[in-house]
Order: structure tokens, then sequence, then C-alpha cells
């Protein structure tokens, strides 16, 4: 039994999302890995060197540049025949892809998994979180996206496996890639980050979010938000933690102006602490924080701040 | 162009749902369901299409119990045009509804699909990329923005790193993110118009799909509960307890 998993990466190596990805699989049985773009040598050597990849397979062609799901699709299913299962993290780049390919080859995908309990059954959150599903796949073959935050993922060093280049089938496909306008940041990735520091509608303004600035930096945190902060246009959508955001489990999540919605909590009730700062101690944040403070988020920042620097 | 938006009757996203005591499922008895709330962007989205001049008719299309009526009343108050629901009491899965769907575009020959990018219940966010697998169609995922022109649509996603875009040969899947638009309320005498819009009934097998589910439900469970912690008085207690306490910092 062997399980493909699709790696995503950037220059400074694969990501950490897919590590989780590999390390989900091992746990099914031997474990290969797949790197996708242009130019990806560098990508594939560094997939080589995961703990537990026994191989990786190097697709270079400019029609996967951009991941768009139409050719990947079409890549995975080609090379699906020799796999019991197919992996991707459950990203922006997995949740498009995955569910393509399961189609393609009659399959019912198995989304965002947080546990696996043999090579038919895992365990999925449904209704963002509040129940754990355990489910069994009837399907031959299983495609999978997995829940990076439930896999501690496998280290960037360590392995030798061999790379071999596969060929991308020629789809031609009806989508062309215009642009992208990415955030850019000198934080860690929020769902790479040990420390997360978000942002809510309490913030009232995305100039505010320089309060939280001193504070990430010294923590070295990834700075996320909620959805209204994001709806209000305080800060870009790549932000948004929850339900419909991103899923993380740091070992301290700040949630700052933030009332503590379940679509929020589904983004962050597995992190390790929790501290919570809102001025209405009612707020159902403080049901999941570990350490409450009720207080003005604008006395309570700057104060933050200072105190850290002392320490 | 005519446009097919499939809506899905879910739980309502306000309601604090509980594991059944057998471990079978969550608690649906006498539960408030409504429409999920991506699909009503996804209907916003087509009725403002409509509103250009873009769309000539908008097929809203939803599946399951009878109950699922009343989600496609919901589409028709907001400014579809008619409905189909296509009823059983299988519980039906991502792939199944994919299969469903691509057997009533075969039929209905839509120009776009506009689908909600995930439901709020099974959380799978998986049909619209599969619909638009097995109809050999291009897809264009989460999506905050969509611009219709010489059959080409041009959709912005919200992607991990920020936004990203993509152009589309129609006919082609959408499917809709939080920002795309905001969902209007219908108002009552479009709800008392939309008695009138039509509702064809269909089962799985006039469109020729079993339906039958792949996955199997072996238990359902609730997840770790956290208990609440202590309210700290000042912030400078706050960051003592995070340094000697928890010791994260
Ligand atoms: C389908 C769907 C999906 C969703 N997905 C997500 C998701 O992925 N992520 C997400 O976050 N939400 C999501 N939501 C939205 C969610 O339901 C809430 O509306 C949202 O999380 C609220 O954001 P908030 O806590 O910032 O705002 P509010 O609920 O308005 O809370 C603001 C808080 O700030 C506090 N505050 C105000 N001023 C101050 C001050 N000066 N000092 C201290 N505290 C202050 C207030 O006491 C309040 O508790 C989703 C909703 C739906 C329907």
């Amino acid at each position: 039994m062997t399980s493909l998993v699709l790696l995503e990466f950037d220059a400074s190596g694969i990501k950490q999302p897919s590590r989780s990805a590999v390390a989900a699989a091992a746990k099914l049985g031997e474990v290969h890995a797949l790197v996708t773009g242009e130019n990806v040598a560098s990508a594939a050597a560094a997939a080589a060197r995961l703990p537990g990849v026994a191989k990786v397979l190097a697709a270079d062609a400019p029609s996967l540049a951009h991941a768009l799901a139409e050719p990947l699709a079409a890549l995975l299913v080609s090379l699906a025949p020799a796999y019991s299962h197919l992996l991707a993290a459950a990203t922006a780049v997995g949740k498009n892809v995955m569910p393509r390919v399961a189609a393609l080859l009659d399959v019912q995908p198995i989304s965002d998994i947080a546990g696996v309990v043999d090579a038919n059954q895992f365990v999925r959150p449904i209704y963002a979180g509040n129940a754990l599903a355990t489910v069994r796949s009837a399907d031959a073959r299983k495609v999978i996206t997995v829940r990076a935050a439930s896999f501690d993922p496998v280290a960037a060093e360590g392995g030798s496996a061999s790379v071999e280049s596969v060929a991308a089938p020629d789809a031609g496909s009806g989508s062309r890639f215009v642009g992208a306008e990415l955030s850019r940041s000198e934080r860690p990735e929020l769902t790479a980050a040990r420390v997360v520091i978000s942002g809510g509608r309490g913030m009232q303004a995305g100039e505010n979010f320089k309060l939280l600035e001193p504070i990430a930096d010294r923590l070295g945190a990834a700075v996320g938000a909620s959805r209204a902060a994001v709806d209000a246009g305080f800060v870009p959508n790549d932000y948004q933690v929850g339900q419909t955001g991103k899923i993380v489990a740091p070992e301290l999540y700040v949630a700052v102006g933030i009332s503590g919605a379940i679509q929020h909590l589904a983004g962050m009730k597995d992190s390790k602490v929790i501290v919570a700062i809102n001025k209405d101690e009612e707020a159902p944040i403080f049901q999941v924080a570990d350490y409450g403070l009720v207080a003005d988020l604008f006395t309570a920042l700057p104060e933050l701040a200072a105190e850290l620097e002392k320490g | 162009m005519k446009i097919l938006v499939p809506v899905k009757r879910v739980v309502d996203y306000n309601v604090k749902v509980r594991v059944k005591a057998d471990g079978t499922g969550v608690e649906t008895a006498g539960v408030k369901m409504s429409m999920n709330p991506f699909d009503e962007i996804a209907v916003e989205e087509a009725v403002r299409l409509k509103e250009k001049g873009i769309a000539t008719e908008i097929v809203a299309v939803s599946m399951g119990l009878a109950a699922c009526q009343e989600t496609i009343r919901t589409a028709l108050a907001m400014g579809a045009d008619r409905g189909v629901l296509v009823e059983t009491d299988v519980e039906l899965q991502p792939l199944a509804v994919a299969k469903l769907l691509q057997a009533l575009v075969a039929k209905e020959a839509p120009g776009l699909v506009i689908m909600g990018k995930q439901a709020i219940d099974d959380d799978m966010s998986a049909t619209g990329q599969m619909l638009a697998a097995l109809l050999g169609w291009p897809q264009g995922t989460f999506a905050s923005k969509v611009a219709i022109e010489n059959g080409t649509a041009t959709v912005t996603r919200e992607v991990d790193g920020g936004l990203e875009t993509v152009a589309l040969a129609l006919p082609a899947v959408v499917t809709t993110d939080l920002r795309l638009n905001e969902p209007r309320y219908a108002s009552l005498p479009n709800i008392m118009k939309a008695r009138k819009k039509p509702i064809e009934t269909l089962k799985p097998a006039d469109l020729g799909v079993d339906p039958a589910p792949r996955l199997a439900v072996v238990s359902v469970a609730e997840p770790p509960k956290r208990k609440a912690g202590v309210k700290v008085a000042s912030v400078a207690e706050l960051v003592a307890k995070l340094r000697t306490e928890a010791k994260v910092i």
C-alpha cells in the first residue's frame, strides 16, 4: 500500500501543511511525494530530504506553473493507478484540486481529515468542528485532504529519496491564470506560526492593527483576524481564521476584540493556550480562553507591548 | 445565458449543534433549517447577473427530502425563476450530488453553474469541483469577484496567500466565498410571487444516477471540550502567567 502526497513549496522549501500531510500519509504505509510546477528541481530536492518519503515524482511543465486545478487534476489522475491513497494538505490548492481528482476517479473524497484510524477509516470534523465523524470509505482508492493543524509535520531534513521525472498529460483546459495579488509579510505563515495574535471587529479600523505589531514582533507571531475584521476591510482575506478561513493550532493564540462566534472558534480552538482580550466580560471567547483579560484593547495592547519589552 | 444554482438545506448557522446520544449523528429534529449561507451568496450573484442582463434565466436546484422545497422557495423569492427538486431520502454525498447535477446540466444546458464553496454541515468543500470535473468544465472556486464578458468568466479567488485571478472559458462552474456579495432579504411581495413559480420534482432514477453513499458514518462524537480558564486582573499578571505557568513565551 503506497500513498502519493501532493506537495506545495516556496523558495524556502516544502510548506509546513504539506509536511503535515506527509505525516498523515506515513500512518498508512509507504509514501511517495509529488512536486509540480515550472523549474521544480530544487523543490524536488527538498522533497527528497523529507524523512519518510521513499520516492519523489517531479512534474515540470509550464501548464503546471500556477497549480490550476484542471491540469493538476489530470496529472494526479494519470499517476493514480499506482497508489492506494492520494493526499494533499487542506489548503486552497489541495481543496481546489483533490475533489476534482476524486470525481475523475469516481471516488467520494474525504475532506479535511483530523485523524487516521486505518487504511479505510478516517476522523473528520463536521459542523464547524462541533462534531467529529469517523467515516469508512468503500472506494478502492482514497482521495484525501489533510487538516494540517491535526498532524505534527515531518521535519524538513533527514531523508534521502530518489527523484523521478513524470510527464504532465497534455490536457487542454478552459482555465487560464491571469494574476495574483499576494500579501507580503515578514511574519511567519498563519498555519505554521508558534504564536498567533488575531484582531476582530473590536479593532475598529485597519490602522489599529498596528497595535498588534510590536507584540507580534516580540513573540515571533503571525497576525490573523476574524471574518468581521476582514469583511470590514481592516486586513486582507488571507488573515481570516475560522471555519471558512485558516485552521490554526499554535502554542499560543491571542484573540483581541473577537467575540468568539462558533465559526471563529472552529479555526483556533485546538490551540494549546488561548488568551482573550475583550471589554465584554460575557463574550463567548472567554469560555474557551485559558487566560482572559477583561479590558479595553486600546489600553491593554500598548501595555502588553511594554510588558513584553521588559522581559 | 441560463444559470443553474444548487441550494442545500442545512442546520441554520446560528444553531449550536448537539451530537446525538447514540453517536450516530447530530440532532436535527426540531432544529431550525436554512439555506446554506454560501448558497445564498450564489443565488444573489446569479440574480445580480440577471439584473445586469447577462443571465436570462435562473434555475434553483435542491436535493434531498421533500422539505428542500422550502429552500428552493427561498431562492425563488430572492429572484430565481424556477426550481428543480431531486427528491430522495438517501443521504446524499458530494459525489452523488455532482452526478445528479451533471445529469441536470445535460438536461438544462446552462452556461454557468454558481454554487457555494462549502456546506456548513458536512464542511466537505467538494461538490463544485467534482461537478466541474464530471462535465470537463473549468472551475473557479472560492470566488470573491466574478465578471462575465465575451464567453469568459473572470474569477478572483481567495487563496492562502491572498487573491488570484483566473479566466474561464464558459461554460464553467464557480463556487462562492463569503465576500462575493451580501445576499438580499426577500421582500414580502417577492415571497408571495415565489409561491407561484414552478418547481419540478424528479427522482435520482429519472436522472439515471445511483445516489448510494460511498462513505459510511461509523460514529459521531463530541470533540474534546475546552475548559474555561481564569480571568487575569492586569496585563502584568497575564504576562507573568504566560511566562511562568503556561510557559509559552
Ligand atoms: C457561513 C459563515 C462562515 C463564517 N466563517 C467565519 C470564519 O471563518 N471566521 C470568523 O472569524 N468568522 C466567521 N463567520 C462570522 C462569525 O459568525 C462572526 O460574525 C465573526 O467571527 C465575528 O467577528 P468578531 O468577533 O470580530 O466581531 P463581533 O462578534 O462583532 O465581536 C467584536 C468583539 O470585540 C469586542 N470589543 C469591541 N470593542 C472593544 C475594545 N475597545 N476593547 C476590547 N474589546 C472590544 C466586543 O466586546 C466583541 O466581543 C462566519 C459566518 C458564517 C455565516
